[in-house]
């Protein structure tokens, strides 16, 4: 596809979801009390998005990713957050 | 346009989706083991469990003219509990001989605990024993990366496996060059809210490889959509591929892979 055909068919879609994006960040300040640690991974993975870069979509899993490499001690929950807690 | 759903839950489906699917061009699909959504109480709840997914659903998805093929496992969720998972994996060999079973699936990990891995080890060690096809499930979110890098050390640890014959399910694009790059399948599975969209499955498609590799809805109880690999192939025909390259990724390629076990065969 040309550049061109790229935008033509995903700007609209590409650009609702910024909107979102940017109305989510708004939403998150106007609210109030302590943040949980996926705030601060989310700020972080934002940070790959202005990067001219190519493989931004990995760079942000990778940065949501546990990094660890040993097996836990015992599964504790089912669920997954979507961010990993240890990261700083 | 024909397609084959590789892994669909359609246990928790309607008899509408099974209407959509084939009217989208379905010819075979396949329903891995799974999570019922709450822990099931006993090994019982999996015999019937089994039962259903070699007995009942092929009978219900025949009614729409549309093979049903299944895989077989305690998943990875109920694993922390070797004791029942033991007695689960126990009852798999009777059910083995059944016509639509592939194989041993999807297995894999969650939360990749100590106990997971063993239950992980304990199936991979049933498929080699009786020679069947496996189909894995790598974690959620945060947790993929890690759960496929240790899900790989499993499977490249055991020698009696052959990475041809193991399909790594969920990729992303931080875990597809993982699985490719060790000889194994990787599956795409098209979720709206996590896992991957049909504009990113496409993007995996053209930058890593059309080869050893299917797209699946994983359709189930859960937010998901039956009819995301149709979707996904217009997603490709918009981009401008050729017919035979959709066909090839949506139909050959999981006829490729399922054709290992002799018991897949279309009418
Ligand atoms: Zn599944």
């Amino acid at each position: 596809m040309t550049r061109q055909q790229v935008l033509d068919q995903y700007f609209m879609d590409a650009r609702h979801k910024l909107i979102d994006l940017a109305a989510f960040l708004d939403r998150v300040d106007r609210s109030e009390g302590d943040a949980d640690f996926r705030l601060a991974a989310f700020r972080t993975a934002l940070k790959h998005l202005a990067e001219k870069k190519p493989h931004r979509a990995k760079r942000v899993l990778l940065s949501f990713s546990d990094p660890t490499t040993k097996p836990l001690a015992k599964a504790t929950v089912k669920g997954a957050t979507g961010a990993w807690p240890g990261m700083k | 346009m024909r397609y084959i759903e590789p892994h669909g839950h359609m246990v928790s489906r309607t008899t509408d989706d099974y209407q959509d699917m084939v009217t989208a061009g379905c010819a075979a699909v396949c329903e891995p083991a799974f999570w019922a959504g709450f822990d099931r109480s006993s090994v019982d709840g999996f015999h019937d469990y089994f039962c259903q997914l070699t007995d009942y659903e092929p009978k219900r998805a025949a009614k729409f003219g549309l093979p049903h093929f299944s895989w077989l496992c305690i998943n990875p969720k109920e694993s922390e509990d070797v004791t029942l998972a033991t007695d689960v994996i126990g009852l798999i060999p009777k059910f083995l001989d059944r016509p639509n079973v592939l194989g041993i699936g999807e297995i894999g990990l969650n939360k990749n605990s100590r106990n997971e891995m063993k239950v992980l080890e304990a199936h991979v060690d049933l498929a080699a024993r009786h020679d069947q096809l496996i189909l894995v499930h790598t974690p959620h979110l945060e947790d993929k990366l890690k759960g496929t890098r240790l899900i790989l050390d499993v499977l490249r640890g055991d020698k009696r496996i052959r990475p041809e014959r193991c399909i790594i399910d969920h990729v992303e694009e931080h875990t597809i060059q993982l699985v490719l790059d060790a000889g194994f399948w990787a599956g795409m599975t098209l979720y709206p809210e996590s896992k991957c969209s049909p504009a990113r499955a496409v993007d995996m498609l053209d930058l890593y490889s059309h080869e050893r590799i299917w797209m699946n809805s994983a359709c189930d109880w859960g937010v998901s959509i039956p009819l995301a690999v149709p979707r996904t192939a217009l997603e490709m025909k918009r981009r401008g591929w050729p017919a035979d390259l959709i066909d090839k990724v949506i139909y050959r390629n999981p006829i490729q892979f399922l054709s290992q076990c002799p018991k897949f065969k279309l009418p």
